[in-house]
């Protein structure tokens, strides 16, 4: 029961179900700084995350901080 | 989530307005309100020429795109800064600049620091006092003194940037911090043109950074996604990821924040200590620009020094 979110060359894996937002804020991401996105499609982050999910962040700060 | 006008999916959701938009809504909805800030701070007229500070980054690039879309006769200016960083940076947002100028049959001057100067941004850092561990500080005065200089000499009506929310509040909140009122008096959206200073507007000034990063993703616009080796550590970047902490429990709080002061500035609560900088210009003595430091400007001056000191590290290297 778990989804794939990678950010720049960093993987983690979270539990599915719950929220993209959710899921950055326990992974100590900051929501305002990323764009979630699935197969190159950009999500909102109150999207669920289903199982075998694999999302990928895009970083937005300049100089790449998260 | 759904598109608040159409009911589609979402593929952004900006809290700070509460507001949703699909991909076709939200890429209407951002040209529709940039010519909106354009009009309400009075930054430019379809009549006038713009010249456009290009990087190869998201907001420039977005910016271009956007301003041509609406109609405004907007050529590129490419500053070569010769960095490197191990990944070919500047060659790889040069490439990119050129690219999108080519595809969408736009005018971009190119300006390579080091054909003009002799030296490139990293090599002139080092031999600086203060550039020697981080070279922002002459590659921040130098696109400024560069960018001037080319839309004077080529008879640009204003010079626009992409710099967005999050920038402009990054500056607000270190020139708060530092109560530095001088440049808290000069900070804002637009900056009127002054004798030998082109007017400067910054379009993009109420966007987030997130919202020109969607837009470039679902244009297909390409851009540098690694930003510039040196930015690593940058006070800015430290700000913005403090105020994004901020923003995730407040939303609209860095809107607030910035909008709030421009409100506060119309007050006229800060000194006039700006209109003093601004009485004490004069030409420099060497390239003409409007300086407040005597005889040569900060530019002219840097670029002395790095020069005399590559003269006698030469004579040196001869000698031995």
């Amino acid at each position: 029961m778990t989804a794939r979110i990678q950010l720049r060359d960093k993987e983690f894996k979270v539990r599915s179900g719950m929220t993209i937002r959710s899921a950055l804020l326990q992974l100590n991401i900051q929501p305002e700084a990323v764009l979630p996105t699935r197969d190159g499609e950009l999500l909102t982050d109150d999207e669920i995350l289903q199982e075998r999910d694999e999302i990928r962040l895009i970083a937005v700060i300049s100089g790449g901080a998260y | 989530m759904k598109c608040r006008k159409c009911g589609e999916k979402a593929v952004i959701h900006m809290r700070q307005h509460k507001l949703a938009l699909c991909k076709n809504h939200f890429l209407d909805w951002i040209p529709k309100q940039t010519q909106r800030f354009i009009h309400d701070n009075k930054m430019f007229i379809p009549e006038d020429r713009i010249l456009v500070a290009v990087s190869g980054g998201k907001d420039s690039l977005v910016l271009w795109d956007v301003l041509s879309r609406l109609g405004y006769q907007v050529d590129g200016l490419y500053i070569g800064l010769g960095i490197d960083g191990g990944n070919g940076y500047s060659a790889e947002s040069r490439r990119i600049t050129e690219r999108f100028a080519a595809e969408h049959k736009l005018d971009l001057i190119i300006y390579d620091i080091e054909e003009h100067e002799g030296l490139d941004i990293p090599t002139a850092a080092s031999m600086t006092r203060r550039g020697r561990e981080r070279p922002c500080s002459i590659c921040g005065l130098s696109k400024r003194h560069i960018m001037n200089r080319v839309a004077i000499e080529n008879d640009y009506d204003v010079l626009v940037t992409g710099h967005n929310l999050d920038d402009e509040a990054a500056v607000l909140f270190g020139n708060t911090l530092n109560w530095l009122t001088g440049y808290l008096q000069r900070q804002g959206p637009v900056l009127p043109n002054r004798s030998g200073l082109v007017k400067k507007a910054k379009p993009f000034f109420r966007f987030y950074e997130r919202e020109t990063a969607a837009y470039a993703l679902l244009r297909g616009i390409e851009y540098i996604y690694d930003e510039c080796p040196h930015a690593d550590g940058a006070k800015s970047i430290y700000y913005k990821v403090l105020l994004n902490r901020l923003e995730a429990d407040r939303r609209g709080a860095k809107l607030s924040f910035y909008l709030s002061f421009l409100r506060a500035k119309e007050t006229m609560v800060f000194t006039s200590e700006g209109d003093d900088v601004e009485r004490m210009l004069h030409p420099c003595t060497s390239c003409g620009q409007p300086t407040s430091t005597p005889d040569l400007c900060t530019y002219c001056r840097t670029w002395k020094e790095v020069r005399d000191r590559r003269e006698t590290v030469l004579e040196k290297g001869i000698e031995s």
